[in-house]
C-alpha cells in the first residue's frame, strides 16, 4: 500500500486556506464544494448577450466613418447606407432582387443538400457505396467551385439553370460528408437490436437510422446553407440582370459604396436568416434532444 | 506531507436540495469521519445520487451548508474515461508534474490488477477492468474523501462481488473517508462501517454495521440487519409473500 501513500506528496494545497466557515469547529480544515453547476440564464439575458457584439461593430463602424477616420469612398456611413437602401427599396425593386436571390440559393440548397444527403447515407449504409463512390466525390470535393461557373455557363448559358447548378454543386459536399459520417456513427447495437425486432430495409433507414444520424445531418445542412450564400454571390456577380448579385455589379462598376455595403448587409442577413430557419428545424427535427442543447 | 487537521471526512447540514416543486432532499444532516466507510441506502429517485452529486460541487444546494475535504475523488456508475487516452493517462488524468507520471499511474494499476493494461485504450477493456481504472484514479489522488455512486450496479455478478472485497480491501489500507451510495442492501451491510437509509428526502435510519471484519454474507445478524433495511425500503422479507 505504503508505495502509493509514501511515492507522493498529497494533494493538499500546501498554503494556508482562508477560514471558510468562521467560527464552525466541525468543518475545519473542510472547504465548500466549488459549484460546477450550469446556472440557468433567463431569455433575456441570452438574447442580450447575443445582440451585444453585433451593436458593439454597428457603434463602432458608426463612429469610424462619422469622424472621418474612413474616408466615404472607403466605407460609407451607416446614415448614407440608410439613405442607399431606402433609395434602393423604393426606386430599383430591391425587394424583387432579394426575393430572386433567396430563391436561387433555396433551389440549388434543395437539390444540392438532397442530392448530398441521398448519397451520403448511401456511402455511409454500404460498403459497396462506399468504396464505390467515395473516392470520387472527395476528389470532386476539392475542386474549386467558382472555377466550374465557366463550364456551366458554356452548358446551360446564363440563365437560371448554370445559376442553379453551380449553388447545388457547391452545397452538395458538406451534406455529403456530415451525412456520411453520422450514418456511418449510428450506434450498431442500436441498429442491431431494431433489425432483430424486424424492422429491416427502408423502414430501418427512415425510422431508426437517418433519426439517429440527424445531429450530423444537421450540421451538414447548416454548412451547406452557408455555402449556398458563398456561391450565391459568385454565380450573380458572374452574370445575371437580376438579383443582389446584379446590384453588386453595377455598384461596383459606378463605384457606389453605399449600395454595395447595402448589398454586403443584406448577404449577411441572407446567411443569418437561412441559419436561423435551420436552427429552428432542428428543434422539430429532433423532439428527444431539445433537452439537452449544448447551448 | 500535511497533516489531517480535520475531524471530519464530511459535514452536510441540513441540506435542503429542490427540482421544480418537487424536495429531493430535505434538511438532510450527515458527518462522515475521517476513514469512516459510509454507505447510504435509497430506492431509486430517493435523491441519494443528488447527495452526492452535491457533495462533489456537480449541483448547488437549495438550503443548507455542505463541507468536504480538499482531496476528494468519485467512482461514477460507469467508468467514464476519455477512450483517446490510454488507460495509464486516464489515471492520472488532470495531475500534474509528478504526479502525473507514468510511474504513479501504474502503481495504483497494480493495487487494483491491472498495471498490465497501462497502454491499453480504454475501449479494449472489459466494463470490470473499465470500472477498476476508473477506481485507480480515485485513488491515485489519495483522497480524504472517496464517494463512489453504485460504482458496481452496472457489473455482471460475479464481477462485482470481486469488486466489492477489492473496494473493501483498499479503503481498508488507505482509509479515506468513504460514501457509497447504492441500492443494494447486501453490498451496504458488507462494506461499511455505518448505514444511512434516505427515504422520502430525509435520512430516516442511521445504524451502525458491528460485524467484525473480513465479512461475508449472510449470518444471524447478516440477515437480521438487512431485513431491518429492506423493511425501511418498503420491501418484504424474503421467504415471505408480500400483502
Amino acid at each position: 500500500m505504503t508505495q502509493l501513500i509514501d511515492s507522493k506528496r498529497k494533494h493538499h494545497a500546501h498554503e494556508s486556506r482562508p477560514a471558510f466557515d468562521g467560527g464552525v469547529t466541525d468543518s475545519e480544515g473542510l472547504r465548500r464544494p466549488i459549484v460546477t453547476e450550469k446556472r440557468q440564464r433567463s431569455r433575456r439575458a441570452t438574447v442580450s448577450l447575443r445582440v451585444t457584439v453585433p451593436l458593439l461593430l454597428f457603434a463602432l463602424w458608426w463612429i469610424l466613418t462619422s469622424t472621418g477616420v474612413i474616408a466615404a469612398t472607403t466605407l460609407s456611413s451607416p446614415a448614407a447606407t440608410w439613405d442607399a437602401f431606402v433609395n434602393l427599396l423604393l426606386h430599383q425593386n430591391l425587394l424583387g432582387d432579394i426575393g430572386i436571390s433567396a430563391a436561387r440559393a433555396a433551389a440549388g440548397l434543395a437539390i444540392g443538400a438532397s442530392l448530398g444527403l441521398v448519397l451520403g447515407i448511401t456511402t455511409g449504409l454500404f460498403r459497396l457505396g462506399e468504396e464505390l463512390l467515395d473516392s470520387s466525390l472527395q476528389m470532386l470535393r476539392t475542386v474549386p467551385f467558382p472555377a466550374v461557373i465557366f463550364l456551366f455557363i458554356i452548358w446551360y448559358g446564363i440563365g437560371e439553370t448554370a445559376k442553379v447548378a453551380l449553388i447545388a454543386l457547391a452545397t452538395l459536399f458538406p451534406m455529403y460528408l456530415t451525412t456520411s459520417n453520422g450514418v456511418r456513427n449510428v450506434d450498431r447495437k442500436v441498429v442491431e437490436a431494431a433489425r432483430t425486432f424486424g424492422l429491416v430495409g427502408q423502414r430501418l433507414v427512415r425510422k431508426v437510422i437517418i433519426p439517429l444520424a440527424m445531429p450530423s445531418i444537421m450540421t451538414g445542412l447548416r454548412y451547406s446553407t452557408g455555402v449556398s450564400i458563398i456561391a450565391l454571390v459568385f454565380a450573380e456577380t458572374i452574370a445575371a440582370n437580376q438579383g443582389i448579385g446584379y446590384l453588386v455589379s453595377q455598384a461596383s462598376s459606378l463605384l457606389q459604396t453605399p449600395n454595395l455595403v447595402v448589398c454586403i448587409i443584406v448577404y449577411a442577413l441572407l446567411g443569418i436568416a437561412a441559419d436561423l430557419a435551420v436552427r429552428t428545424l432542428e428543434k422539430y427535427t429532433m423532439p428527444w434532444r431539445r433537452h439537452l442543447a449544448v447551448r | 506531507m500535511m497533516t489531517k487537521t480535520s475531524t471530519h471526512a464530511a459535514v452536510v447540514r441540513s441540506v435542503t436540495k429542490t427540482f421544480g416543486p418537487r424536495d429531493v432532499l430535505r434538511d438532510v444532516e450527515v458527518t462522515i469521519d475521517p476513514g469512516e466507510f459510509v454507505a447510504l441506502l435509497g430506492a431509486s429517485g430517493s435523491g441519494k445520487t443528488t447527495l452526492l452529486r452535491i457533495l462533489l460541487g456537480l449541483e448547488s444546494v437549495t438550503d443548507g451548508d455542505v463541507f468536504v475535504p480538499e482531496s476528494l475523488t468519485t467512482v461514477f456508475q460507469e467508468p467514464r474515461l476519455v477512450d483517446s487516452m490510454r488507460v495509464w493517462q486516464n489515471v492520472v488524468i488532470g495531475l500534474s508534474g509528478d504526479e502525473a507520471s507514468r510511474q504513479s499511474a501504474v502503481s495504483a494499476l497494480r493495487e487494483v490488477g491491472l498495471e498490465a493494461h497501462a497502454d491499453a485504450w480504454p475501449g479494449t477493456l472489459s466494463g470490470g477492468e473499465a470500472q477498476r481504472v476508473a477506481l485507480a484514479r480515485a485513488l491515485v489522488r489519495q483522497p480524504d474523501l472517496l464517494l463512489l455512486d453504485e460504482p458496481f450496479a452496472a457489473l455482471d455478478a460475479l464481477t462485482r462481488l470481486r469488486m466489492q472485497s477489492l473496494v473493501a480491501d483498499l479503503c481498508a489500507r488507505h482509509r479515506p473517508g468513504v460514501l457509497l451510495v447504492t441500492h443494494d442492501v447486501e453490498e451496504a451491510v458488507l462494506l461499511a462501517d455505518r448505514v444511512l437509509v434516505l427515504k422520502d428526502g430525509r435520512i430516516s435510519l442511521d445504524v451502525p454495521i458491528d460485524i467484525a471484519r473480513p465479512r461475508r454474507v449472510g449470518g444471524h445478524h447478516f440477515d437480521e440487519l438487512r431485513d431491518e433495511f429492506l423493511r425501511e425500503l418498503g420491501v418484504a422479507e424474503r421467504g415471505h409473500v408480500p400483502e
